[in-house]
């Protein structure tokens, strides 16, 4: 398959078409947020971006407070990824390389509740954080729930089992290190590359999150998310009003993509990610 | 289950390493933060669900949370036109946007897999989409699907097709609705299905094309044999997730009552309707009763799904 001979134009041709079809829709969103609502209802569509960015921006955060949705998004998005990367190492760790019993049977527990839809848990604990906890409508019930993930648990074993090498951690213990010394001094350093990635992801898909906030938050206390569904909901009927929002919302993203989204590539493409 | 969900790596694993001497408490001290969590908003909600669903619990009714009903919800279900109504689409939708999201993931990874210039840039190209969210997504979708002022209407009548509305067809909204989610991961299927293509060991094409196999044959009888497990976990992975669809629908319906899924509920998927009795009509109860129906879906499906693919094999092995 991989033949210097095979560089055909055809495949250029195809794989250009394949980026240009996924890049399309955000520029798309791009060209929108900057006209107005007359524009966009042109015919033939106009495909070049104008000069009403910065209006479209200014409107979208006084009329519309995007701050406090941008806010909350990167509070939430940023506890969680701290305290998913942290718990998921040390349950990682334990798992890959400590020998305690009742280890095996843990870990298929945990693999076991990454098959479970999310859809289920919605109601029980919205009756949790409304009903017992009264947090509904705070980022804490966004927060606490998310806190840590069976994935990034079985997905930090996985790294830890091949990359930490047992030599290492004998030799820590001839040192005379506690359990936790040795966390701190050998599982860290070694587990940064995957911690990057799953910190990435864990990001991504808070940031992302619709179902969960949309039920947890309200418009007056919303995430990012929840914001642009009450944008698109029929409050506003200006659609570049509403473009504008979805490339508000999509930026922080792209920011991210664009400075590490390189490392999320090496780890779907050389199997770190084995889910 | 297990062995079919660790995604087959390029690298034969070594055998488990055995681990170090800890104190006897160190290692549960290690898992205790996940298992706490996880215990009080993971383990127990889904109990707790299940108890939920069987009660007449109505969040308009006060003291309605504890009146057991034992099966009542699950009975009313049986009879309930807007549950099979949504069923119907949920597995519509989930068909839709799953098959032929992984067949042409399958053919981008064959794009991405020959040795071109600006490889990183491709790849993070296809990747671009999955990193956007349901929401944006969604509404810069409907924007495009739009009747009067639609790109794609617009495109569609330069070929002389006259203007869709895509929201009014259950055929068309089922068609948009899985274009949005083909759209978002058709790139991160292909770029797990290209990891595993590029263990294929290059001497088994050398001997394919020495017996006389064309490209198209070699695809089909090397390259999709060796990705068996990796299409498996795509499958089981992909339907878990299309047959939840909630953001996509619900932000695709332009009227003023989303989570009715279209004017005759067209496209009103178990999630959205599961939400729609929750949140719209406060019945807790038979809100928990369609979750549950729909976890059952889900594994009929993944079940299906797995059989299916097994038996497409092998009859392409003839």
């Amino acid at each position: 398959m991989r033949r210097a001979a095979q560089r055909s134009p055809g495949v250029y041709a195809l794989l250009t078409l394949v980026v240009l079809v996924s890049l399309f829709p955000l520029y798309w969103s791009f060209v929108g947020a900057s006209r107005d609502n007359a524009a966009i209802s042109k015919v033939p569509p106009t495909l070049v971006p104008g000069g009403n960015l910065l209006h479209n921006l200014k409107t979208a955060f006084t009329d519309f407070d995007m701050r406090l949705a941008l806010f909350n998004s990167f509070t939430v998005s940023t506890i969680v990824t701290i305290s998913v990367v942290l718990t998921s190492t040390m349950a990682g760790f334990a798992f890959a390389k400590l020998r305690f019993k009742g280890r095996n049977g843990l870990l298929i527990v945990v693999i076991a509740t990454m098959m479970v839809p999310t859809q289920l848990g919605i109601i029980p604990l919205y009756i949790m954080m409304a009903n017992w906890f009264h947090l509904a409508g705070s980022i804490w019930s966004l927060i606490l729930p998310a806190a840590t993930s069976a994935f990034g648990v079985f997905f930090m074993r996985q790294y830890l089992v091949t990359a930490l090498p047992v030599e290492l951690l004998d030799a820590g213990r001839v040192d005379g290190c506690s359990t936790l010394q040795l966390y701190w001094h050998q599982v860290l350093p070694v587990a940064r590359p995957a911690m990057a990635v799953l910190g990435m992801l864990t990001f991504l898909a808070t940031w992302n999150d619709f179902f969960w906030p949309l039920v947890a938050m309200n418009p007056q206390n919303p995430t990012v998310q929840v914001a642009l569904s009450a944008f698109a909901g029929g409050y506003v009927t200006d659609y570049s009003l509403v473009l504008t929002g979805a490339l508000i919302s999509t930026l922080p993203m792209l920011v991210v993509f664009a400075a590490m989204g390189r490392q999320i590539l090496d780890g779907i493409t050389q199997g770190a990610l084995k889910g | 289950m297990t062995a079919l969900l660790e995604r087959p790596s390029a690298v034969k694993r070594p055998p488990r390493a055995p681990g170090v001497k800890a104190g006897k408490r160190a290692p549960y001290g290690f898992i205790a933060p996940f298992f706490v969590v996880f215990g009080i908003f993971g383990l127990f909600p889904l109990v707790y669900t299940a108890y939920v669903s069987l009660t007449g619990w109505r969040a308009d009714q006060p003291g309605s949370e504890h009146s057991l009903v034992g099966f009542d919800n699950y009975a009313k279900l049986l009879h309930d036109q807007f549950f099979w109504n949504a069923l119907k689409n949920t597995v519509g939708i989930g068909i839709l946007a799953t098959v032929p999201q992984l067949l042409l993931a399958l053919g981008v990874a064959h794009l991405l897999n020959y040795r071109v210039r600006g490889r990183t840039f491709f790849r993070m190209g296809v990747l671009l989409p999955n990193i956007t969210s349901v929401a944006a997504v969604t509404i810069i979708f409907t924007q495009l699907f739009g009747r009067d002022f639609g790109l794609i209407n617009w495109v569609l009548g330069l070929f002389g097709v006259h203007h869709i509305e895509w929201q009014a067809g259950t055929a068309s909204s089922w068609i948009a609705i899985a274009t949005i989610v083909t759209w978002r991961w058709t790139g991160y299927n292909a770029l797990i299905y290209l990891a595993s293509m590029q263990a294929i060991p290059f001497e088994l094409y050398e001997s394919a094309a020495l017996d006389g196999a064309s490209k198209w044959r070699q695809f089909w009888s090397v390259t999709v044999p060796l990705l068996r497990p990796t299409i498996l976990f795509t499958i089981v992975v992909s339907t878990i997730g299309n047959l939840q669809l909630f953001g996509e629908p619900l932000l695709f319906s332009n009227s003023q009552s989303p989570t009715n899924g279209g004017s005759q509920h067209q496209f009103q998927t178990l999630a959205v309707y599961t939400y729609d009795q929750f949140w719209q009509k406060f019945k807790y109860g038979y809100g928990a009763a369609i979750s549950w129906a729909l976890f059952l879906v889900i594994v009929i499906m993944v079940g299906l799904a797995l059989t299916l693919s097994r038996r497409l094999r092998g009859v392409s092995d003839e």
